[in-house]
Formats: structure tokens, C-alpha cells, sequence
């Protein structure tokens, strides 16, 4: 007998070697693509913080822009603006993002249900400056003027098909088991809906709202003609609000290094809140586990 | 409670899934159903309690009386049905996201049937009749996720029993647990069926040898023999029943 090597001990043969060569090769451009973009995003946010930090102090959140060329003033009212207008925008987006997600995913059966599937998923889809058109049709035409309501209500729009499709993604995760135990205890349908599957579904909801939410305080297009900004302080949403994406587009386009220097201070606010959001997020709801 | 069925027919869409039941279910006993995976045993059970109209395409013909009230008379609403009559599952479904406590209680939660000083004596006296209050007792605030399967399952009996049914349909109750667990849930029915109708669906022939009083063999949707346990198994009328029973095809 020849001495042949144990069938399971590594081959020698150059077909073998080949394979565990292109192994390496693809797992290689793999693992490179991955470090690609993540060295892309930690260039942008290290640019962003070492560009933005020096800028940032207290005055940044309580003072108003100052005059083009000068040093001193902030973004305050860009700050309190965001604000407000998020928070408008999730009065509307929120119950109308999670009606929609619970109706695709508890009673989505049957062809309008197909319509309206194929609706969200458009809308997500669409450039948001056309919401923006569409708010400024429907409320600034008529309102004869810019203001914060139509801002959110821009904004608002955009999140419905956001938080409808994470909504309804996360409520199909619920076993059809649980669902049943509720059914067999008695409950309607609407109670086991309640009682038994947004529960079980919340912590990816919230994650999907507060994403959506993130998402939101960054645009910019819809708020250009409709909030539309301002320098003052304004918490009137009948009046034009200026919001941080707004104050960082006007600030970065000027031609003094002070103002570009407060735009990156203003884009590194826009980051960190989302980041908050996210970590926030994280926190409240890995804690979700019993009540009581 | 006492079940009657008369000329029950069943279907999921198009296709029928029992034909022509005619069966009656003593109370205060254990009725096994037993036949090959597919007869039609499972799609019974969900009958009693009408869990089978949330299939797609469901329909059902016949009558199912229990207490002598037809089930699926036009008056009767499924949920009113379903408050009377406890299920257990063959996984066991246990809510993840509430407390043990709080599982227990939730039937009586959803409607409305007890709370406060009441609730608590109700959740008490249903852990303690699944033989589960002195293993979870110092623990009823936690998540259900830390407990074994079988005490899982007997969580989700309690959560049955909460409701003070009269019947208990137990759909493959052991199926996905271990042997001494499910021993400890066949002392349970045999201590249950003292106030409780108790319907077990079983794949498992000795388990019915050991627990059922009457025992139900089904085949292609059909009942082909009802018999006291010990006889069916013993002397089998039909040649499909002992083909069966004798372990030629399951």
C-alpha cells in the first residue's frame, strides 16, 4: 500500500491550494471593503468634530447668528427650531406611520392592502424636496407665507412611510403563537393587537421612530420653501423657523471662515443628537423587558 | 361541560379537513384523539373553541353543541365561546414581554373578569392547580423566558385554568417536552379531569393508554372509532384502528 495521507488531514494537492487560495482572495476583499467604508465614516465624523469642536461652546445653543465676517453668535434659534419641528412632524408622523404599519401587517390581506403596501414603499423612495413642494401647495400658497406648521408638516409626511415600513417589519416578527394564546383566551382582535403584539414588537418600533425621527431632523430640501429659516428666535409655527440644516446650507455658502467654522459646529450638533437618539434608544428599551 | 358533536364538516378553503363527526365528549374526563399526522385531529380540537375560523379560508358545517348550545349558531360570538373553554399549545406560547404573574392574569385581564384582591387569589389558585405556585412563587415578577419548557407549559395551563373553563383542549401539550416533564403533566390531567372536560390531542398511543377514560381514532378526516381506551386499544373493531394501533402506520 501507498503511503496515502489520512483523508482528513489539509490536501496537497494544487486544486485544493487553488480553492483555499480564493477563499482567502474573496474573504480578503471582503473584510477590505468593510474597513473601506468604515474608514470613510470615521474620516467624516473625525473632520467634522476636529473642524466643529473648537466652535462649539454654550453661546452656540443661546445666541443668534451673528453678522456675516464676525466672530460670537450661534445657532440657537437653528437648535430650538429643529426641535420644534420634529417634534410637529412625529405628532403626525408617529400615529399615522404606526396605524399604517399595524394595518399592513395585522390585516394586510387583499388588494387595497397591496395598494397601500406598494404606496409606502414608494414614498420612501421619492426625493423629499418634492414633500417639501407639496406642503408649500397645500399650506404656504394658501397661508401666504412660510412657516414652522408647514415645515412640519413636510417633515411629517416624510416619516408616515418610514415608520410604517419598520412598523409592519417588526410586527410580522411576532410567532403567530403568541397571537393565538391571546385569541384563545378570548380577546378580540383589536385587544390581542393591543394587549399582546405591539408589546412584544415595541422595542423595534421605537427603534424604527427614533430612526425616523433622526432621519427627519437632517433634511433640509423640504424645509427650503417651506419653514424656509430665519434668524430670529420664533417658536410661532405660524411663522417662518429656521432649523439647523437650514442655518448650516445658508452658513457653509458664505465666504467668511467663521461662519463655515460654525457650520461645522452646527453639522457636528446635527450628528451627536442622532447619535444620542440611537444610544437613548439602546438604553430604553434593553431595559424594556418587564413592567412592574 | 358536556360536548356534543353532530355532522361536522370542516374545511380550509376548498379543501375539506373532516368529514361528517359525530362524536360525544363525557364530561369531567380525558378524550384522547389519536391518528397519523394530517387526519384531521388537530383541526378538531380547534373546532370546540372555534380557533379554526382564524385559518384562512374557513368554513365549518355542522353542529357543536356544549352545554347544549350550538357554538356556531349565528347568535353566538367566537370570543364568548373561547373565554369558557382553556387551550394549550403544543409549543408552549408563554407572552415574553409580561411577568409570570402577569401571564396568568392576563385572561382575566382581558375580560375583565376579575382584578384587584380577586385577580391575585385567581392567579394564586391557577399556578397552584398547574403544580407550578411552590416553583415560581418567589419569582412571579420575572420574565417566563427563565423557566424550563414544562414548567412553560404548565404556565401556559395556569394561564388556561385562570379563566375557570369548564373544558381544557390540549393540542399536542408534550410533544415538545422531555419525558419528566411530561410525566408531571399527566399527573396534572389526571388530577384536572376531577372538574375539568379535558380533550388532549396525542400522537403518542402510550400517553392515551396512560391518561385518557375515552379514546378517538381519526383517518383522512374521518372518526373511525370511539371507544373506552383500554378496549379500543385492546380489541379494536375496525381493521384501520388496529392497523394503526399495532403500529403499521402512523
Amino acid at each position: 500500500m501507498s503511503a496515502a495521507a489520512h483523508p482528513f488531514l489539509p490536501p496537497r494537492s494544487a486544486h485544493m491550494l487553488r480553492r483555499r487560495a480564493s477563499n482567502l482572495l474573496i474573504l480578503a476583499l471582503a473584510v477590505a471593503a468593510a474597513l473601506f467604508a468604515v474608514a470613510i465614516l470615521i474620516y467624516l465624523l473625525l473632520y467634522v468634530i476636529v473642524r466643529g469642536l473648537p466652535f462649539l461652546n454654550v453661546s452656540f445653543f443661546t445666541e443668534l447668528p451673528a453678522a456675516f465676517g464676525s466672530s460670537g453668535g450661534g445657532m440657537g434659534e437653528a437648535v430650538q427650531g429643529t426641535l420644534i419641528l420634529v417634534g410637529l412632524a412625529s405628532i403626525m408622523g408617529i400615529p399615522l406611520g404606526l396605524c399604517t404599519g399595524i394595518y399592513l401587517s395585522e390585516f394586510g390581506r387583499g388588494s387595497f392592502a397591496g395598494a397601500v403596501r406598494f404606496t409606502v414603499m414608494v414614498l420612501t423612495g421619492i426625493p423629499t424636496i418634492i414633500f417639501g413642494l407639496f406642503a408649500w401647495v397645500l399650506i404656504v400658497i394658501p397661508s401666504h407665507g412660510f412657516s414652522g406648521l408647514s415645515g412640519g408638516v413636510a417633515l411629517g409626511i416624510i416619516m408616515i412611510p418610514i415608520v410604517a415600513s419598520t412598523s409592519e417589519e417588526v410586527l410580522r416578527l411576532v410567532p403567530k403563537e403568541i397571537r393565538e394564546a391571546s385569541l384563545a383566551l378570548g380577546a378580540t382582535e383589536a385587544r390581542t393587537i393591543l394587549s399582546v403584539v405591539l408589546p412584544a414588537a415595541l422595542n423595534g418600533i421605537i427603534t424604527g421612530i427614533v430612526l425616523a425621527m433622526a432621519r427627519i431632523a437632517g433634511e433640509t430640501a423640504p424645509l427650503l420653501m417651506t419653514a424656509f429659516g430665519s434668524t430670529f428666535w420664533n417658536a410661532d409655527i405660524t411663522q417662518p423657523m429656521d432649523a439647523l440644516p437650514l442655518r448650516i446650507f445658508v452658513f457653509t455658502n458664505s465666504p467668511y471662515p467663521i461662519q463655515i467654522s460654525q457650520a461645522y459646529a452646527g453639522s457636528l450638533v446635527l450628528i451627536a443628537l442622532i447619535f444620542i437618539a440611537s444610544f437613548a434608544v439602546r438604553w430604553a428599551t434593553g431595559g424594556f423587558r418587564r413592567r412592574r | 361541560m358536556t360536548i356534543q358533536v353532530q355532522n361536522l364538516n370542516v374545511w380550509y378553503n376548498r379543501k375539506q379537513a373532516l368529514h361528517d363527526v359525530d362524536l360525544t365528549i363525557a364530561p369531567e374526563s380525558v378524550t384522547a384523539l389519536i391518528g397519523p399526522s394530517g387526519c384531521g385531529k388537530s383541526t378538531f380540537l380547534r373546532a370546540l373553541n372555534r380557533m379554526h375560523d382564524e385559518a384562512p379560508g374557513a368554513r365549518v358545517q355542522g353542529k357543536v353543541l356544549i352545554d347544549g348550545v350550538d357554538i356556531y349558531a349565528r347568535a353566538i360570538k367566537a370570543l364568548y365561546v373561547r373565554r369558557h373553554i382553556g387551550m394549550v399549545f403544543q409549543q408552549p406560547n408563554s407572552l415574553p414581554h409580561y411577568s409570570i404573574w402577569e401571564n396568568v392574569a392576563i385572561g382575566a385581564r382581558i375580560n375583565g373578569t376579575a382584578r384587584g384582591r380577586a385577580l391575585q387569589d385567581i392567579v394564586e389558585r391557577s399556578l397552584r392547580g398547574a403544580a407550578l405556585w411552590e416553583e415560581v412563587k418567589d419569582r412571579l415578577n420575572t420574565s417566563p423566558a427563565q423557566l424550563s419548557g414544562g414548567q412553560q407549559q404548565r404556565l401556559c395551563i395556569a394561564r388556561a385554568l385562570a379563566l375557570e373553563p369548564g373544558i381544557l383542549l390540549m393540542d399536542e401539550p408534550c410533544s415538545a417536552l422531555d419525558p419528566a416533564s411530561t410525566l408531571q403533566i399527566e399527573e396534572l390531567i389526571l388530577k384536572l379531569k376531577q372538574h375539568l372536560t379535558v380533550v388532549i390531542v396525542t400522537h403518542n398511543m402510550q400517553q392515551a393508554g396512560r391518561i385518557a377514560d375515552t379514546t378517538a381514532f381519526f383517518l383522512q378526516g374521518r372518526l373511525v372509532e370511539v371507544e373506552e381506551t383500554t378496549r379500543l386499544f385492546a380489541h379494536p373493531q375496525r381493521k384501520e384502528t388496529e392497523d394503526y394501533v399495532a403500529g403499521r402506520f402512523s
